[in-house]
């Protein structure tokens, strides 16, 4: 097991190595094999989950599978009356909103990374870093309702008319302005996203190694040409990665996106007034109706796509963040990346306080027996 | 020690010091400082525009909603039909009730993976374990949902309390799993050795004295996943539907009834035709905002302040 002696963590993993190999000896008890084996149980029992729900889509959307083949994904129709069914202009608005959101996402992120790793006051730095953090954890279906209530009536009566009076000439900016559709939808991504490429790109930019700025900075280069010349290249992989991975969550969002895209197929067309659909609106629109046979067949079979797709991009982002070597694991889970020099761990002080019975006398006796 | 050289090329406002150079070194070291300013700005603006719409974003939502909450918002039923005169109890009956089930799944699943992951799990099938609960994080929760929906509501046809907090208790194991193992390896190895040498056997080295020294990194961690999945929607809305009837704790069948949701609830008020439902939303939205700051604050306490990824 390659080890790298960098962090804290690695070097308590080494330790910890050598330890199992001692406890090893001891692992026969009655008491030991049961905490193991109820381990065992219970890790066994997240990895049949997770089997399960790959099994549970690809069985229950077999009757579509089977009866549309690959048109289905890119027919037009979703029509119960006729049971013919095809994901054409939902995998069309996934794929348009979230690259509409990694569009604008990616540079304003990375932007605000780099302000908040280098230009920013180093007291503010951790401050304004949580707030951009915080804005991962507004809930999906709160943006959603700003969205259709707020951004969306704003869209229609200035945003969408200004654009089409402006840039009107540029084929997205033409037909007629709905307020909900793509490009409501593109930019309640990019809104969702931003903190998710600001934090990893942060993260990532903060692995760069000291020597290597300062070697920069002592060649007389301005702070933006450190950046430039020896942050930028050395983290662009992790940036990647993580892009990656907001890309992942956007193509997966629900309940934020399928508030404000219309839910109505519209001719494919680069026009971004247009209303549309996406997998997974598709899915939260269609499931209540779903009547066992095709068209439950076809709604999971929508879900079958969305997990295919989402777990490509999702191990490409995992490849390419750990090529960054270190221990960079990111969580993702929030947006928050785990931090490097998380929690202290306050060790024996907080055994004591906690009572955690400093082994009795017969123990000893027990063991050396 | 590294702002040092640059903060005294950076002070240089000194624009007549070019014309002691030759001209093309003095018109390159003002494009090089041009474009350092250009740089700081425009990265400024962004993540001053990130944070601007963040504090834009919590006062609209809370400037909304303040109205709508008194006490009965707390006590009532959901309106029927623009009435003004009702609350969201059922949901925060059922956010309860559904988080409750989800820890009480999630938290053991959650933390024997991360025990297993720190503690015995070694070669490829713990990096397959590690990779998987990686994944897990990153899907979509709308698949956990119609996972938990083919599987329970669809056979039974009811949707239910379980089955919504069955689907959150998958979208929590990744994240108490990952907080577990990453504190886990923090737990230096004396401690191990201490309590080994002391006699302790593995399972109660483990339980009674490495996870306890990691105890409020653990807490953090399950407490971040319970901020997470008490927003969540999309599972919920396969799984637990929404109601908008209050049915008393002692009377209700989690395995047969629906179940409201506060981030259900809010969805359902944002849809409603009738603006002071709208309203509503608001209010809804802003008291599922305060538990997550509430639950982030709590965090923040756990890890001592706002020092996490400071340089």
């Amino acid at each position: 097991m390659a080890l790298t002696p960098v962090t804290a963590a690695s070097a308590a993993r080494s330790r910890g190595a050598a330890w199992l190999k001692q406890i090893q000896i001891q692992a026969r008890r009655p008491g030991d094999l049961l905490f193991r084996g109820t381990t065992y149980l219970f890790v066994a029992v997240v990895l049949f989950a997770v089997a399960g729900v790959a099994w549970v889509l690809v069985t229950n959307s077999w009757p579509t599978i089977t009866a549309f083949g690959f048109s289905f994904l890119t027919n037009p129709a979703f029509d119960p009356v006729d049971n013919i069914f095809g994901v054409g202009p939902a995998i069309f608005g996934t794929l348009v909103t979230s690259a509409f959101a990694i569009l604008f996402a990616v540079p304003l992120g990375v932007g605000a990374a780099i302000f908040l790793v280098d230009f920013c006051p180093r007291s503010l730095r951790a401050p304004l870093g949580f707030l951009v953090d915080a804005i991962a954890a507004i809930p999906s279906v709160v943006i959603g309702l700003w969205g259709l209530l707020v951004m969306a009536p704003w869209l229609q009566q200035s945003g969408e008319p200004w654009l089409q009076a402006h840039l009107g000439f540029l084929p997205f900016f033409q037909g007629t302005p709905h307020g909900v559709g793509l490009l409501a939808a593109g930019l309640i991504l990019t809104v969702m996203i931003l903190p998710i490429i600001t934090a990893i790109a942060r993260e990532v930019m903060l692995v760069v190694p000291t020597a290597q700025r300062e070697a920069l900075l002592a060649l007389g280069a301005t702070r933006w040409e450190v950046i430039r010349h020896a942050v930028l290249p050395f983290a662009q992989v992790g940036i990647f990665g993580g892009a990656i991975l907001a890309l992942g969550r956007a193509l997966g969002e629900t309940i934020a996106v399928t508030m404000v895209i219309g839910n109505q197929a519209s001719p494919a067309g680069p026009q971004l007034f247009n209303t549309g659909y996406t997998l997974s609106s598709v899915i939260a629109n269609q499931f209540g109706e779903a009547t066992p046979g095709l068209f439950r067949s076809a709604v999971l079979e929508a879900g079958l796509i969305l997990l295919i797709i989402t777990l490509i991009t999702n191990i490409l982002a995992r490849v390419l963040i750990a090529q960054l070597g270190s221990n960079g694991r990111f969580s993702g889970t929030s947006g928050r990346p785990r931090s490097r020099t998380p929690v202290d761990v306050t060790g024996p002080l907080d055994i004591e306080a906690d009572g955690a019975a400093p082994p009795t006398q017969g123990t000893i006796e027990g063991t050396i027996a | 020690m590294s702002a040092q050289p640059v903060r005294t090329e950076g002070v240089g406002a000194r624009t007549t010091t070019g014309s002691l150079f030759q001209p093309t070194r003095g018109t390159l070291h003002a494009r090089r400082r041009a474009a350092n300013l250009v740089a700081v700005l425009l990265t400024g603006v962004f993540a001053a525009g990130a944070i601007l719409f963040l504090i834009y974003f919590v006062l609209y939502v809370a400037s909304q909603g303040i109205q709508f909450i008194n006490l009965g918002f707390f006590t009532k039923e959901p309106p029927v039909g623009g009435s003004t005169d009702g609350g969201i109890v059922t949901a925060l009956e059922g956010s309860a009730v559904m988080l409750v089930i989800a820890a009480l799944i999630g938290i053991p699943l959650g933390m024997a993976t991360g025990i297993y992951l720190a503690e015995f799990g070694r070669g490829r099938l713990a990096d397959a374990v590690r990779f998987l609960v990686d994944l897990l994080t990153g899907l979509p929760t709308i698949v956990f949902g119609l996972f938990i929906w083919v599987l329970l509501v669809a056979p039974t046809r009811s949707f239910s309390g379980l089955a919504g907090g069955m689907a959150l208790s998958i979208i929590m194991i990744p994240t108490v799993a990952r907080a577990t193992e990453d504190i886990l390896r923090l737990v230096p190895g004396s401690i191990r050795e201490a309590s080994v040498a002391l006699g302790g056997t593995e399972s109660r080295t483990i339980l009674r004295v490495v996870v306890p020294a990691a105890r409020s990194g653990i807490v953090t961690g399950i407490l971040l996943a319970l901020a997470r999945v008490a927003g969540e929607t999309a599972p919920l809305l396969m799984t637990a539907l929404g109601t908008n009837f209050f049915v008393p704790l002692d009377r209700l069948n989690i395995t047969q009834q629906p179940l409201d949701a506060l981030p259900l609830r809010v969805f359902n008020f944002t849809l409603s035709p009738f603006p002071v439902q709208q309203h509503q939303a608001f209010a809804g939205a802003l008291i599922l905002l305060l538990l997550i700051m509430i639950a982030s604050f709590l965090v923040r306490l756990a890890t001592g302040g706002f020092r996490t990824s400071g340089r």
